[in-house]
């Protein structure tokens, strides 16, 4: 009886393996074929990072849909390449990461890699792309600390956390050149120090003076005291903030105080559409983003060597509303923006071998719809993003009253004149 | 220097008289019963809740606002008295500790699922005062005239009424009370709700000026700690002076050093205190 069950069992357990190896393996899958390249990354469809990661893998395969709708890619050799993604859920977790880009490059045979969201899952994924000699292009990982370890083979497509801000000098120069004094106050967590130190040597390098520098902690509410001490210094423009819930308080309590300012420049808070429900205190404030709907990048728009590239701003934005029912996020654009890099940069190689693409992507030097695309080609900072500029918005008071937000720099972006001074 | 300091030293005790009130309800339920409510926290931030829901759901102004809230935190603290110090009013103090901390476990569970930890403000503006240099927004200095009046008001109750007298009385000596008639338990429970009611108020009137979560109560009660070992504890018109003290001292501070040093400072002084002078600057109950 029990020889009878054994072999029985076995069958059943296999067919069980199979089973479970088989829905673990058809996450998302369009299937390859001949002269169909792999794109294999991962993404956070469950965890923390489930909402930015899920739109950032969206962008990403409506690249790929696009590409292959217009026929292909095709290459001077008469080739025509096709794309197929290949994704699995990362959980939001680094661990499932390493398993799972190794997984793609051993057992999906993935051409390419493209990252996970966050620079922390994506530093765990560069170990593999680089083990491995994969080219990724990490989407959306904006820390500079990942472009500073040796990699060759990983390429950003974000503008790095340190030039969050620098690009809001550039922006007061333009606006109002007589101001030459400023405060910068931040939370105090690793990212928005990081980027307000930046920001700090960039404007005492541009000639600015930074009367006030200091952090304040994660959990503050009452910015009282801060204002005060802000408004002994007299800035002309008070930049820096940290994320969502700070930042909209420290404007709202500004406002409150009617503390005189030309400039008011808050990280990560301003983008956000529920920032406008601040009312007049988040009138004139700016913000940077990766990328926002209306700036007005186009291809077309390219000059000085620097070569278009993709679809336009509006056919982007009304491909992915009519996939997905909503405005893309700078989540979406950056994964689209990752498959428009690699796609010029195989074009430029003449094919998919690892060397070759490495090297196009080095002399990569494209305008897109989200903007310019460069990388550091030097061994110190190898695929550092250097091209691409953060957008600045401004929410300002249109005709009939409402709080609207405009993108006011780099130049070639704006849609409306930067409005100062806030009060 | 002084006109330099005049801004941040007004703030601060604007706010100071707040954290006082929350205090107070702290001080007021040590000094009747001998009971330290780690349920302090949770209390304030549902009179934050309170306050919101009112103002967001109903469109009610959250300075009347605080007047449904506040009898709505006495008796809240009611039914907290009988349920959960009541039975251990005669236990050692680590009971009463382990189910005042029990029921702040409850609240901010149950707070967290209801509300989640996302922030929320109570968008109310009244302007703001110019007074010579200073500017001082309308609600900051609305929001501590009440905590003024709702602090004289407890004042005038517990040193002029005759339940103001019995509370006293109680606190005092709860035998010798109990002896001359005065029903102890009901006392016991209408000072906890009177404490409560306290904490719900404060919490109101943070609300109208600082955004909040369900876990925002904590840090607040962390301040009445402070507040109360300043003012001596079972002194609540000690606990509104330790109030004002703790703003001068958070509102000073980073004019001279930065923000982080803000924390240092007050728990640096609370220690300090218990060492030196355990009653508290104004005395209190040992």
């Amino acid at each position: 009886m029990s020889r009878a069950i054994r072999p029985a069992v076995l069958v059943l357990a296999a067919v069980l393996a199979l089973l479970v190896s088989c829905n673990g393996s058809s996450d998302s899958d369009s299937e390859g074929g001949a002269g169909t390249i792999v794109i294999g990354f991962t993404a956070s469809l469950t965890g923390k990072l489930n909402v930015e990661s899920v739109r950032q893998k969206n962008g990403l395969e409506l690249w790929a849909k696009d590409v292959n709708d217009a026929g292909g890619l095709a290459l001077a050799d008469g080739r025509v390449l096709r794309f197929a993604t290949k994704c699995y859920d990362d959980e939001s977790a680094q661990d499932r990461v390493q398993q799972l880009y190794t997984r793609l490059v051993t057992e999906d045979r993935a051409d390419f890699l493209v990252s996970p969201y966050s620079s922390g899952l994506t530093s765990a994924a560069s170990v593999i792309a680089e083990q491995n000699g994969k080219v990724m292009i990490s989407a959306g990982a904006a820390s500079d600390s990942n472009y500073r370890q040796g990699f060759s083979l990983v390429y950003q497509v974000y503008t790095p956390a340190s030039h969050y801000l620098t690009g809001s000098i550039d922006l007061i120069r333009a606006a109002a050149p007589d101001a030459k004094r400023i405060a910068i106050v931040h939370e105090n967590d690793k990212f928005s120090t990081d980027v307000c130190s930046e920001l700090r040597s960039y404007a005492e390098s541009k000639g600015i003076e930074v009367a006030l520098f200091e952090g304040y902690d994660s959990g503050t509410t009452d910015f009282a005291p801060l204002i005060n001490k802000v408004a002994q210094a007299s800035p002309a423009g008070i930049l820096g903030g940290g994320h969502f819930q700070d930042g909209s308080t420290l404007a709202r309590q500004l406002a409150e105080k009617g503390i005189p300012i030309q400039f008011l420049v808050l990280l990560v808070a301003p983008p956000e559409p529920s920032f406008g429900e601040l009312g007049d205190a988040a009138a004139g404030v700016i913000g940077p983003s990766q990328w926002e709907p209306r700036a007005a990048f186009a291809p077309g728009d390219a000059t000085e060597g620097v070569r278009g590239c993709g679809p336009a701003a509006e056919s982007f934005v009304a491909a992915y509303r009519a996939a997905h029912g909503e405005e893309p996020s700078y989540h979406a654009a950056g994964g689209y923006a990752a498959g428009l890099v690699l796609a010029d940069a195989i074009l430029r190689a003449g094919g998919v071998e690892t060397e070759a693409v490495r090297e196009a992507l080095d002399r990569t030097d494209i305008l897109t719809f989200f903007g310019r695309m460069k990388f550091d080609a030097s061994e110190s900072a190898h695929g550092l993003q250097i091209g691409h500029e953060m957008v600045y918005i401004q929410w300002q008071k249109n005709r009939e009253g409402n709080l609207v937000k405009e993108v006011v720099w780099p130049r070639e972006a704006k849609t409306a004149e930067v409005r100062h001074p806030v009060r | 220097m002084v006109v330099e300091l005049l801004p941040s030293a007004v703030d601060g005790l604007l706010v100071g008289v707040i954290y006082g009130l929350a205090a107070m309800g702290l001080s007021l339920i040590f000094g009747v019963m001998r009971v330290v409510n780690l349920a302090h926290g949770p209390l304030i931030a549902l009179g934050m809740f309170g306050v919101h829901s009112l103002f967001t759901g109903l469109g009610v102004n959250p300075f009347l606002a605080l007047v449904p809230v506040g009898a709505l935190g006495f008796l809240a603290g009611l039914v907290l008295y009988f349920a959960a110090v009541h039975p251990v009013r005669n236990a050692p103090h680590l009971s009463s500790l382990l189910s005042t901390f029990a029921v702040n476990m409850i609240l901010v569970g149950v707070g967290t699922s209801l509300f989640t930890t996302n922030f929320r403000n109570v968008d109310y503006s009244l302007g703001k005062v110019e007074l010579g240099t200073l500017s001082i927004p309308g609600t900051r200095l609305a929001a501590a005239g009440i905590a003024v009046l709702v602090a004289a008001g407890l004042h005038a109750f517990l040193a002029f009424s005759r339940p103001g007298k019995y509370v006293r009385a109680v606190a005092g000596d709860r035998e010798a009370a109990e002896l001359v008639g005065i029903p102890s338990t009901r006392v016991l429970a209408a000072s906890f709700g009177l404490g409560t009611s306290l904490a719900a108020v404060a919490g109101g009137l943070v609300a109208i000026l600082f955004p909040f979560t369900i876990l925002s109560g904590g840090t607040y009660e962390l301040k009445s700690f402070v507040i109360v070992v300043l003012g001596g504890l079972g002194n609540p018109l000690g606990a509104l002076a330790g109030g004002l003290i703790l703003g001068l001292v958070e509102g000073i501070v980073p004019f001279y050093l930065g923000t982080g040093w803000v924390p240092v400072i007050e728990f640096g002084l609370f220690v300090a205190l218990l060492l030196v002078r355990p009653q508290g600057l104004f005395g209190g109950k040992r």
